[in-house]
């Protein structure tokens, strides 16, 4: 009993671990889709931003400075893909990819001339990462059964990113239904000529929605090199970039079932670890690369199984002109 | 042939455009190369030097080539039923794996029997991995770029589960399989020519390249000649004409992402009967991705996607000299070349369409007055 | 004229796009407090000239006054500013946003959405007092009706301030009903001191609402006039600058034999509603059967269950007394082709040709599987060319070249091409969605003359337009659609307009009847 409740303590952990980047990618291309934009390019940004962060920190020991360089990093990668989508009026699914392959590639190059460790950057340590923060009085509640376990060995204990993350869900949620800002996005999300006669810019909405999606992708990618993990390794985003677009269609490009469905990912992910080198009655134990097959197959079931009317903004990807 | 674009003449949109695109791509890489601290033209003399300047370069730059043309032809048949077949990794994994199975059922018996059951059994394994994300697509409307991107990551592991389980090599501890049975190689192009009195030197350039040449062929006589091809070509640019048409959407869509993950399935041939003679974990090299800027850098066409494919591989072989040469860049860069070009020829084709249609309407307007 | 005050004018105002002059000189006068029509055919170039004084385009050169004063405007919001609030044809909706989200975008008044939304809600109910409007604010616009979004959309721009607006074709999708609701609130908006602009092509407006009317006819002014003083064919002959006569040679044709025959049909629409409701009707060789009603009401679904592009849910169709589509099994668009059915979409672009290639290669479109043009799965490319030119030479397609991407051709030119592929073939059953539909004068009737010459040869045709004058000259019986059922068919003579418009509202062909009747008494 007792082991069982440990391994849902861990599970939990992970899940909220685990799931943090994924919330936040999935939130910026919530928003770009919400104003009109397919973003593909997530993993490219959180790559780009996972590399400056790490870099940054290693240089300065800082991590906030990695998160301003991650942040920066993802910002001018969004601004590009608005640029090509919004200005140049150019297949978005294309620069999308086109931004994920040329970060690819040039992260590790880039690492490899600053830090000469074949395409890593250095080891972060101690106060060069946004380490775990203990909540108040975690310490003294942890003895208490149940919820106080809940909280000091669950809630607390996570680095600061997460905790904003938490925020920044309803945060993104009330920037859409109940500011002026969000009723344009959305407005512009589904038939920017109506925005346009209204007398609103649709470039210009559409330019700052992709710099949020900048912001929230750049914390994604801070939070994976210098909160999880300790460092930028090449391809460490590991598709999460994609596995986030699928949460997004999944939760129906709202914040919170977004949210949920991130979870999903992120405790299909930690039960894929835990499960390795588990022995099962009748199948035995299951080899590890099937294991982390997991959450790749959950993606592919969760798009076959959600059939039909699933309607993503109505003007999503394509391109606004105006016939002056 | 699609329609006459009456602005441009054929040269300029086929020729003249792509060259544009990849000056493009090429300024901004060399720019940093120069931040990196190197010289950039001392960086392309090295890379042209190492793609064709001595004879074992050029045959790794076909040899890198042979495979873009698989991958790229794939990538370009499935655009011209509409979709972006990001899969191409997977569908060359699986092509490996289908290949291997092939070769070791026929054994050591004879090499063309060996060579035909490994065309069959890369294109077969490559085509049925297309087929479900195809099929989920075209009956769920599951989004067929997420859904082949997820079936990539799932090959490498089924490929890695085989590599280290029943396929491994006896005795060893690496995630290979155990060579292929001698029958089943390709002979190297420079054997080929020593057979017709011409001596080159020994490469890893194979009968494959002739295999891709042909599959080149055979894509432009579908696609521009057979009724078949108009039916795909109709698709990919009007579903609802092609529904006016006759022609059945989602039958087209499954049987075109399978012929091109059939194509991309062949990938295999080149690396693994003509070169490696074995399985190897992730041979695939991202190769499945460079696919898409040869598509796109050769306008979906098998003749651009040949020349590009040539391109690619010389990129690739004048990027590992150069490496050699200048350690401070790595491999990786050709990685961003790469995206590059497909940013400009894919995602940023009218910056570049639009000044070059300016010019000829003045020169035009000119040359009449 | 020039005494009393101008709400618009215009002077010297041009717009071009590339070498065509869309708005060449327009010396445009609105007197404040009228309603004053602007009247001219497809692609005179009225929706410029709309454009132009919404804010929306800017002129090249000319200027724009409102109200006595020279305006220059950059954007919607500048004549919004004005006073000059625009109610598009198609319109600027947020379909899942409520009217009341709708009416306050871009006019929020404050970030905070709850307040402006309370802010707005108190200032809109004094509006519709005072307009008679009675919107559901808090409906999703996708769940309202046609007339009811368009009011909607009027009472955006009275709340934005327009005292000025401008209607453009506001009854393009209306009924004959729902317009004269609509005519009655353009009065109310008179009497309130508003100036209105409305354009429409359909001269029976202009004599019915306006007080002034202005002719466009190719980018130009032509004439200014007082209603009272001209007539519709007075203005028929401006706005089109010759005679135009519209008879078309009317013996009758009709055979016995039923070519085509509907059963109780029932289909569903791509929303999953039910598009066609247990839907009879028959035509027979030798004649024009004419589907009127206005665009929305299952004309489309109709035109697909038919065709083989849509399946049928109950009721069965046959064709030369075989059934062709029923609830188990539909035949195919190839098979029907090769039964002798033909099929001229209604939204050529979206369906029937592919832009993007070339003519030549959009004339097998259907027929890609006949021998004439595929041997053993190989295209023939020789011949296809050859019957390209044919098609080219026998419609006068201009210009000659059919390598040409069939987007570069004119609306009418592309008819032409699609009319060619269709009739090769000498089927005995036409179908057509909105014949001339983005066709130039000239062309129309040669479109109209070739369905005649059809008829008259003894074939069956079923055509669908949203034109009712083009359907009552070129047809022998008139369906009327309403809500996915067939009301009413009658033979063309017994047929008028207004008991067509009864009809195409959902009144039953006998209540029709008698309230026509009733009427002329």
């Amino acid at each position: 009993m007792m082991e069982f409740l440990a391994d849902i303590t861990l599970l939990a952990d992970s899940t909220i671990r685990i799931a943090t980047p994924l919330v936040l990618a999935a939130l910026a291309g919530l928003v770009a889709e919400r104003g009109g934009i397919v973003d593909i390019g997530l993993e490219g940004k959180m790559l780009a931003a996972a590399f400056a962060a790490a870099a940054a920190a290693a240089v300065t020991g800082s991590p906030w400075a990695g998160l301003v360089a991650g942040v920066g990093a993802s910002v001018m990668l969004a601004l590009l893909h608005g640029y090509v989508a919004i200005s140049q009026r150019g297949n978005q699914i294309v620069s999308g990819m086109a931004v994920n392959i040329a970060v690819a590639g040039l992260a590790p190059t880039l690492a490899n001339f600053w830090f000469h460790q074949g395409g890593q950057t250095p080891l972060l340590t101690g106060d060069a990462r946004f380490g775990a923060i203990t909540l108040p009085f975690a310490d003294a509640l942890a003895d208490v059964p149940f919820l106080g376990q809940l909280y000091s060995d669950i809630i607390s204990g996570h680095n600061l990113i997460t905790y904003l993350t938490v925020l920044l869900v309803p945060g993104t949620a009330w920037m859409l239904y109940k500011t002026r800002f969000g009723l344009r996005l959305r407005a512009v999300g589904e038939n920017p000529e109506a925005v346009d006669t209204a007398g609103i810019s649709v470039v210009r909405l559409r330019y700052q929605a992709m710099i949020i999606a900048g912001v929230l992708c750049g914390f994604a990618g801070t939070v994976l090199s210098t909160g999880l993990g300790a460092g930028f390794i090449r391809d460490m985003s590991a598709g999460k970039g994609f596995l986030a677009l699928a949460a997004m269609i999944f939760g129906k490009w709202k914040p919170v079932p977004t949210l949920l469905a991130c979870l999903l990912f992120g405790f299909v992910d930690a039960l894929q670890g835990r499960l390795q080198g588990v022995e099962f009655p009748f199948i035995g134990e299951i080899p590890v690369q099937f294991t982390m097959m997991l959450p790749y197959i959950l993606t592919v079931l969760i798009l076959a199984g959600f059939v039909g009317r699933i309607q993503a903004p109505r003007a999503s990807g394509i391109p606004y002109e105006k016939d002056h | 042939m699609a329609g006459a674009s009456d602005k441009l003449p054929w040269w300029a949109n086929s020729v003249l455009l792509p060259i544009l695109n990849l000056l493009a791509a090429f300024l901004v890489s060399g720019l940093v190369i120069w931040g990196l601290g190197e010289d950039p033209l001392l960086a392309l003399s090295y890379m042209v030097e190492g793609a064709f300047g001595f004879e074992e370069g050029i045959s790794y730059t076909f040899y890198y080539a042979t495979n873009f043309i698989f991958t790229g032809l794939a990538v370009s048949l499935a655009f011209h039923a509409g979709h972006f077949n990001i899969g191409g990794e997977g569908q060359a994994m699986l092509g490996g794996l289908g290949l291997t199975f092939a070769v070791f059922m026929v054994g050591d018996f004879s090499p063309f029997v060996s060579i035909v059951f490994a065309i069959i059994g890369a294109a077969l394994f490559g085509g049925l991995w297309a087929y479900i994300p195809a099929y989920l697509q075209a009956k769920r409307g599951s989004h067929i770029v997420i859904t082949t991107i997820m079936f990539n990551f799932i090959a490498s592991a089924l490929l890695a589960y085989f590599l280290v389980g029943p396929l491994q090599r006896e005795g060893g501890q690496m995630p290979e399989s155990a060579d292929f049975p001698d029958s089943a190689s390709l002979m190297g192009i420079h054997e080929l020519l020593a057979a017709m009195g011409v001596s080159f030197e020994e490469g890893p350039m194979n009968i494959s390249l002739l295999i891709g040449l042909a599959c080149a062929v055979g894509v432009w006589f579908l696609l521009w000649r057979t009724r078949f091809g108009y039916e795909l070509r109709v698709v990919g640019q009007n579903p609802n004409a092609a529904k006016f048409g006759g022609i059945s959407v989602s039958r087209m869509t499954i049987i075109a992402m399978m012929i091109s993950g059939a194509l991309a399935g062949m990938m295999g041939l080149n690396e693994l009967l003509g070169e490696q003679h074995r399985l190897l974990g992730n041979f695939t090299l991202g190769y499945g991705f460079v696919g898409i800027a040869v598509a796109f850098m050769g306008r979906n066409h098998p003749v651009g996607i040949v020349l590009a494919a040539l391109l690619f591989g010389a990129l690739y072989q004048g990027g590992a000299e150069l490496a050699f040469e200048m350690p401070t860049i790595t491999r990786d860069l050709i990685v961003m070349i790469q995206g590059l070009v497909i940013l400009f020829a894919g995602a940023m084709e009218h910056m570049f369409r639009s000044p070059v249609v300016m010019l000829f309407e003045r020169f035009a307007v000119r040359s009449a007055a | 004229m020039t005494n009393q005050a101008l709400a618009i004018e215009t002077r010297g105002l041009c717009k071009r796009f590339g070498d065509v002059r869309a708005n060449d000189q327009i010396n445009l006068q609105v007197k404040a407090g009228t309603v004053h029509g602007i009247v001219g055919e497809n692609g005179a170039g009225k929706s410029t000239l709309l454009k132009m004084l919404f804010g929306f385009y800017s002129p090249n050169s000319g200027d724009i006054l409102v109200n006595g004063e020279h305006v220059s405007f950059i954007s919607p919001s500048d004549a919004m500013a004005r006073g000059v609030g625009m109610v598009h044809q198609h319109f600027m909706l947020v379909e899942p946003f409520t009217v009341l989200e709708n009416i306050i975008l871009g006019a929020e008044g404050t970030r905070n959405l709850d307040e402006a939304k309370e802010t707005a809600r108190a200032a809109l109910l004094e509006l519709e007092e005072k307009f008679g409007f009675d919107l559901p604010l808090d409906a999703p616009v996708e769940n309202l009706a046609v007339g009811v979004r368009q009011r909607a959309e009027i009472l955006k721009a009275l709340y934005k301030g327009a005292e000025i607006l401008i209607l453009d074709e506001p009854t393009a999708v209306l009924t004959p009903q729902e317009s004269d609701q609509l005519f009655a609130l353009v009065k109310l908006l008179k009497e309130q001191g508003k100036t209105i602009l409305f354009v429409t092509h359909k001269l029976h407006e202009i004599m019915a609402v306006t007080d002034d009317v202005t002719v466009i006819r190719a980018g130009k002014i032509v004439a200014l006039r007082k209603t009272a003083e001209t007539d519709a064919a007075e203005l028929a002959e401006l706005m089109v600058g010759a005679v135009v006569v519209r008879e078309v040679a009317r013996e009758r044709h009709a055979d016995d034999q039923a070519r085509l025959v509907l059963n109780e049909v029932s289909c569903s629409n791509e929303q999953g509603q039910r598009a066609l409701k247990n839907v009879s009707l028959e035509v027979c060789d030798g004649e024009v059967l004419g589907i009127a009603g206005v665009a929305g009401n299952g004309q489309t679904e109709l035109l697909e269950v038919v065709t083989g592009l849509r399946a049928v849910e109950s009721g069965s169709i046959n064709y030369c007394g075989t059934c062709v589509s029923n609830s188990d099994a539909m035949t195919d668009p190839i098979s029907l082709r090769r039964m002798g059915m033909a099929h001229v979409v209604e939204d050529r672009l979206k369906t029937g040709v592919v832009e993007s290639m070339s003519a030549s290669e959009n004339i097998i479109l259907g027929y890609q599987r006949e021998p004439d043009f595929v041997n053993h799965g190989v295209l023939k490319l020789k011949d296809i060319a050859n019957r390209a030119e044919d098609y080219f030479e026998s419609q006068d397609v201009r210009p000659r070249n059919p390598d040409l991407n069939i987007g570069s051709f004119s609306g009418g030119n592309q008819q032409k091409i699609v009319f060619a592929r269709e009739i090769a073939r000498e089927p005995q059953l036409m179908v057509i969605g909105q014949p001339t539909r983005g066709v130039d004068i000239g062309a129309v009737t040669k479109i109209h003359d070739q369905i005649t010459e059809l008829r008259n040869a003894g074939k069956a045709l079923l055509v669908v337009s949203a034109d009712l004058d083009e359907l009552l000259a070129i047809s022998d019986r008139i369906a009327v659609m309403c809500e996915g059922e067939v009301i009413g068919t009658m033979a063309v003579e017994d047929a008028d307009e207004k008991t067509l418009g009864l009809m195409m509202a959902g009144q039953h062909l006998d209540a029709a009847l008698a309230a026509t009747a009733g009427e002329a008494g």
